[in-house]
């Protein structure tokens, strides 16, 4: 059997079918959350209502590193990420006691805020990371974006008319519909999918794609970290107790030779005699990632070396990098990178969806595919099911629990969960609808529950008012397969 | 592959699909990954530079041969291909040498 004979198009559309189904859930999953992520500094705000104070970044990062050395042991290093424009709490990732943990502080108390969550923070994880322990989750996520970009091609060649796609919908016609809801949104957003999709392959480089680096340094990666970020300074801990220099004058000092404003702001060996203090500047304002950095002693706040990035193949790699993560981004286009998510969510959705619809249009479903329609029916409702119980958990779970930030995941995860086990469970003519009109109750809730009207609130009300549609839709009795098809059979 | 029912369930179909699949899969992968240590040692820049085109480029030549793997004409020629490429690429990077 000659590929070649059946012809090249058909071929694409057979490969296309399968990269999609094979890693389609968990594409699904990644491009739901990323498509969050963008707005993570907008959702963590709107997860922690009572911390409201405000404080120059400099003066808030002090706070943060004050708060952290009297309440943290044996840390190996603090990665604080500076207030700006977006959020106005400091994100600290550290380690206190041999375990790691994410805290935003308050910018004037430098304490975690009283609503302990991981706000936008879980779903950045989550897109990339997938839940499962490191190096699994970045392999598995990179392993998807691969299958993605195969998918996308092979989607783009198996079409004849991209043109014509922009125009046609031919609603209410089962595998028209869905066949046509699917090219739609694939088509209409192409450059963009193909865009994120690459850029997110190259986030994960150093570890899906390393052999560039073992063949020019073999073994030696701190070489390798030494010269992509020159002004980073690395020291070995001296295992001698000095407190921490007031970090305020470095920030200032670093803003001054820097320019822009401050990013991310490394402490490595807190307390310790070795302690160096890595300001970035903040890539708010350009496209590429890491601009410029500096490093200073923590002990004595002396600088020790600096670097400004103008390198063109490093800067173009930092751009690619940058325009994955979207922080360049003014409001219009963190928008345009939120529909674009969304249309790419939905793309992956209606095309898991279509493999079934069409398959049961032609004659009865083989086993397998009776198990892919159920898991479709649990997993496409159930994931966005989870996401609603996140933030529906955030209002409810009262706020000096213990581990609270780490029982909004679970909630999270046995949402989803039970969501897979009753689309397993129930008939899909049944599951869809209830997990559809639960994510939208589960939606409404969020929104309503605790106070203020935000933007958030307003999106998330939408989103309900969309859901509920579509749960409307799917319970009215399914219509029976068009006369011309039951003639021919 | 979209053929008709019978040519699908045949064991030669199987072994066809399965070869290309195999060599779309791993096969593109040890391609790009070749591509990428070659040009790294190749590319006449500082190393820390040369791996940055060298590994972006890579995400390109990985789908490219995936494609090449099912467009082919026979699974035996796929992997001819996917040979050939993965011989080239580790032939110049052995010859480009590690950097000193």
């Amino acid at each position: 059997m000659s590929a070649l004979r059946e012809g090249a198009r058909q071929v694409m559309a057979w490969l296309h079918g399968w990269t999609g189904l094979l890693l389609g859930w968990v594409l699904f999953v990644m491009c739901l959350a990323g498509t969050l992520s963008v707005f993570k500094p907008e959702i963590g705000q709107w997860m922690r209502p009572e911390t409201r104070a405000t404080a120059d970044p400099a003066d808030a990062v002090q706070a943060a590193t004050d708060w952290l050395a009297t309440n943290t042991r044996g840390s190996t290093g603090w990665y604080l990420t500076a207030p700006s424009a977006r959020t106005n709490t400091v994100e600290a990732a550290y380690d206190s006691d041999g375990s790691f943990v994410y805290r935003a502080l308050d910018p004037v108390r430098g304490a975690p805020a009283p609503r302990e969550t991981l706000g936008g923070e879980f779903f950045y994880r989550l897109h990339f990371e997938l839940e499962l322990p490191y190096p699994w989750g970045r392999l598995l996520a990179s392993i998807a974006a691969m299958a993605m970009l195969v998918a996308l091609i092979t989607g783009i060649i198996a079409h004849r008319r991209i043109f014509k796609d922009y125009f046609t919908f031919r609603p209410a016609k089962g595998q028209r519909s869905w066949l046509d809801g699917h090219n739609a949104l694939g088509v209409l957003a192409t450059p963009f999918h193909l865009m994120i999709t690459f850029t997110g392959l190259v986030t994960l480089a150093s570890l899906n794609m390393p052999w560039a680096i073992s063949a020019t340094y073999g073994k030696d990666l701190a070489a390798v970290y030494h010269d992509l970020a020159p002004g980073v300074a690395e020291r070995a801990r001296a295992n001698v107790p000095v407190p921490l220099a007031p970090i305020a004058p470095m920030l200032r000092e670093a803003q001054r030779r820097l320019g822009g404003t401050i990013g991310r702001v490394y402490v490595i060996n807190p307390g310790d005699r070795a302690a160096v203090v890595t300001i970035f500047r903040s890539d708010a304002d350009q496209i590429g990632f890491t601009p410029a950095e500096i490093s200073f002693d923590g002990a004595t706040g002396r600088p020790l070396r600096a670097w400004r990035e103008n390198r063109g193949a490093i800067q173009t790699y930092n751009v690619v990098y940058g325009l994955h993560m979207a922080r360049f981004a003014s409001i219009a286009t963190r928008w345009l990178y939120f529909l674009g998510g969304a249309m790419l969510t939905l793309a992956i959705a209606t095309g898991l969806v279509l493999w079934i619809v069409k398959r049961r249009e032609r004659a009865p479903l083989s086993l397998g595919n009776r198990v892919l329609e159920r898991l479709n029916a649990g997993v496409l409702p159930g994931v966005p099911l989870g996401c609603a119980a996140y933030l529906l958990a955030n209002r409810l779970l009262p706020l000096g629990l213990t581990g609270r930030a780490e029982l909004e995941v679970s909630t999270a995860l046995w949402a989803a969960a039970a969501a897979v086990a009753m689309g397993a469970a129930l008939p899909p003519r049944w599951s869809w609808p209830l997990l559809t009109g639960a994510t939208a109750l589960a939606c409404t809730l969020a929104a309503l529950i605790g106070l203020s009207i935000s933007v958030m609130s307003a999106v998330l009300l939408a989103v309900a008012a969309a859901l509920a549609l579509l749960a409307a839709k799917q319970l009215r009795p399914p219509k029976r397969a068009p006369e011309r098809r039951r003639r021919a059979a | 592959m979209a053929g008709t029912a019978r040519a699908r369930a045949g064991w030669r179909y199987r072994v066809n699909v399965t070869a290309r699949a195999v060599a779309g899969t791993i096969g593109a992968y040890a391609v790009a990954a070749l591509f990428a240590a070659a040009m790294a040692r190749l590319l006449p820049m500082p190393r820390v530079e040369a791996i940055m085109p060298a590994t972006l480029l890579a995400f390109l030549v990985g789908p490219a041969v995936t494609l090449w793997a099912f467009l082919a004409r026979g699974p035996w020629r796929a992997w001819a291909g996917v040979i050939l490429l993965a011989a080239l690429f580790a032939a110049i990077g052995w010859a480009a040498g590690a950097p000193a």
